[in-house]
């Protein structure tokens, strides 16, 4: 357990050390806020329809920060450090295959959930200066919380398996981002309807993050999802951890 | 700690493949505590493959490890919270700082806050790195950042130490400094490093193995070594004495295996002689230049060197026709 947490922590300092951390902190707030003004474009001189946290997840550019910004935190975990070989170091301290994976895991995802801490206050920006609104209802904004960290938790996960597979950081992150926008794209098979696709849609539509997160926004937290992501995440973690002890063997 | 008498490597018909490319073979040896054992061979005889399966990193294809009575692979905890384990590259992340590592690897190997913060100080005061302990290790000499990957192998007051090719791009003073701290560990660690060049093994460890394509050619103490391929010695005489004579005597003497004949200057000629006793020889030499009349110059015998002893052992000419 302190070698876990030491680890963790090691893992959001490195974040911090490098300018990697703080250009990736950047790009999401510019994207974050490219969300938010697209939002307020659309619902400009409307009636609010809905509530700003089920509008947010609507757009191309909240989308845009899931997909890309994940890969490029996972990355580094394993393949940095078996590129420049602390991960020797690392594996001949008493800590288990697990806990290295778990660490890495972890410290990922508090990054990830870190940059997005800024947006939570925008519900409250608006609220305060823009005429009309009501207050903010925190039930949706929780429940859409837990969608971030759901579908980061998922996308983390694969992250840290392909970061596992190779020393390489560029190819790292492609085969990471290509799984999670493969998943991604699954989605609109149910809504492009294919003329095969026939009564397969519905199996489409339960792989769509797009209404997962539609869920998520505007306040249900559907345990079919919440098992969906938890488990693929878990199957992930369960790759990296042997993709790392086969390394033995190799 | 276990039992005293537990040697505390043990190491029996030990053989590990890469993808079907054997890299060590059946080895088997033992070291006891307190040791300084050195690994020699040329690279790719498997020194670096024996250590990272030692150290808990691999495993083996076939046979057991142990260090410290623990099996490498079924107590594998055990043996890495007792190894000290130094890569060849030395590898350290470059954005730390040195404190701020030393302490980060000490937690990782489980230490508690306390003996961490004193075990770091104790680290840095004895590799002597007071004076950057606050540097990022991106911008430490390559003599630094050696010690600082000794210290962290030394962090958890490990029982054996594991130090691969510990000098290897140093510069000569930093190579002298690191022999030294290397000597003051063996005061109280087992160490067992590894090296391709000689010197390097040569003054600093008690104990040889002499690895070649995977397998442990020669395994004993370095006088012992030299005396096994060293009865024979090395023998240089300049004498003013005719050609034919000289070839005559050496071809009648029972000790002399092979020799060489060459004039020098003024009269003299060098006779390079391989002798079986070179004590008495020498003394024979003597008393035949006295007796004849041949003025003597130079009357010198070479014991063979590691060196000598390593290149018969591993001669490369058998690799070629082993590959064929």
């Amino acid at each position: 357990m302190q070698a876990y947490l030491t680890l963790v922590r090691r893992e959001l300092a490195g974040h911090f050390l490098s300018l990697r951390g703080y250009v990736i902190m950047a790009g999401v707030q510019f994207l974050l806020g490219a969300s938010l003004c697209i939002t307020l474009e659309a619902l400009n001189q409307k009636p609010f329809d809905m509530p700003i946290t089920e509008k947010m997840p609507n757009t191309g550019f909240f989308w845009l920060i899931l997909l890309l910004v994940a890969p490029v935190i996972t990355m580094r975990t394993f393949a940095h450090e078996r590129a420049i070989g602390t991960f020797e170091t690392l594996l001949t301290t008493p800590i288990s295959d697990w806990a290295v994976v778990l660490a890495k895991f972890t410290g990922a995802l508090a990054f990830f959930l870190l940059t997005w801490l800024p947006a939570l206050a925008y519900p409250f920006i608006l609220t305060r200066y823009v005429s009309g609104m009501g207050a903010v209802d925190l039930g949706p904004l929780a429940s859409l919380i837990i969608g971030i960290t759901m579908l980061g938790s998922f996308m983390m996960a694969v992250g840290c398996f392909a970061s596992a597979l190779t020393k390489s950081q560029i190819i790292a992150a492609m085969t990471s981002f290509a799984i999670c926008t493969g998943v991604f794209l699954l989605g609109f098979i149910s809504v492009i309807r294919p003329p095969w696709i026939g009564s397969r849609s519905e199996l489409f539509s339960h792989l769509s993050m797009l209404e997962h997160m539609g869920d998520f926004a505007s306040g249900v937290v559907d345990t079919r999802h919440v098992v969906f992501y938890a488990s693929l995440t878990a199957l992930f973690l369960f790759f990296t951890q042997k993709t790392i002890s086969l390394r033995r063997w190799r | 700690m276990a039992d005293p008498k537990t040697p505390i490597i043990e190491v029996i018909g030990l053989s590990k493949e890469y993808g079907g490319r054997p890299a060590i073979r059946d080895l088997s040896f033992t070291v006891e505590a307190g040791e300084i054992v050195g690994l020699l061979g040329p690279n790719g005889a498997g020194k670096s493959t024996t250590m990272r399966i030692l150290a808990g990193y691999l495993a083996a294809t076939d046979g057991i490890a142990r260090v410290a009575g623990f099996d490498v692979l079924d107590d594998s905890y055990e043996v890495r919270r007792r190894v000290g384990y130094m890569p060849e590259t030395v590898p350290l992340p470059d954005e730390m700082r040195v404190r701020e590592y030393l302490k980060f690897r000490a937690r990782l190997k489980g230490l508690s806050r306390t003996a961490t913060r004193e075990r770091t100080d104790t680290v840095i005061t004895r590799f002597g790195l007071q004076e950057v302990h606050g540097k990022m290790i991106g911008h430490l000499s390559k003599g630094f950042r050696q010690r600082v990957g000794l210290a962290d192998a030394l962090v958890h007051e490990p029982a054996l130490l594991i130090l691969d090719e510990p000098t290897i791009g140093l510069d000569p003073h930093q190579i002298v400094a690191v022999r030294e701290i290397i000597k003051t560990l063996a005061r109280d660690h087992t160490v067992v490093i590894s090296s391709h060049i000689l010197p390097e093994i040569e003054v600093t460890c008690s104990r040889l193995m002499i690895f070649h394509r995977g397998r442990i050619v020669a395994a004993d103490t370095r006088d012992n070594l030299q005396q096994r391929v060293g009865s024979q010695s090395r023998v240089t005489i300049d004498l003013a004495a005719p050609e034919e004579d000289l070839r005559a005597v050496w071809e009648e003497m029972a000790e002399v295996q092979h020799f060489h004949v060459s004039p020098v200057q003024q009269g003299y000629r060098r006779s390079v002689l391989a002798v079986r006793d070179g004590q008495r020889f020498r003394e024979q030499v003597a008393t035949l230049a006295r007796n004849r009349g041949w003025a003597l110059r130079e009357l010198a015998e070479s014991r063979p060197t590691l060196e000598d002893i390593f290149v018969q052992l591993t001669n490369p000419d058998e690799d070629a026709e082993d590959r064929l």
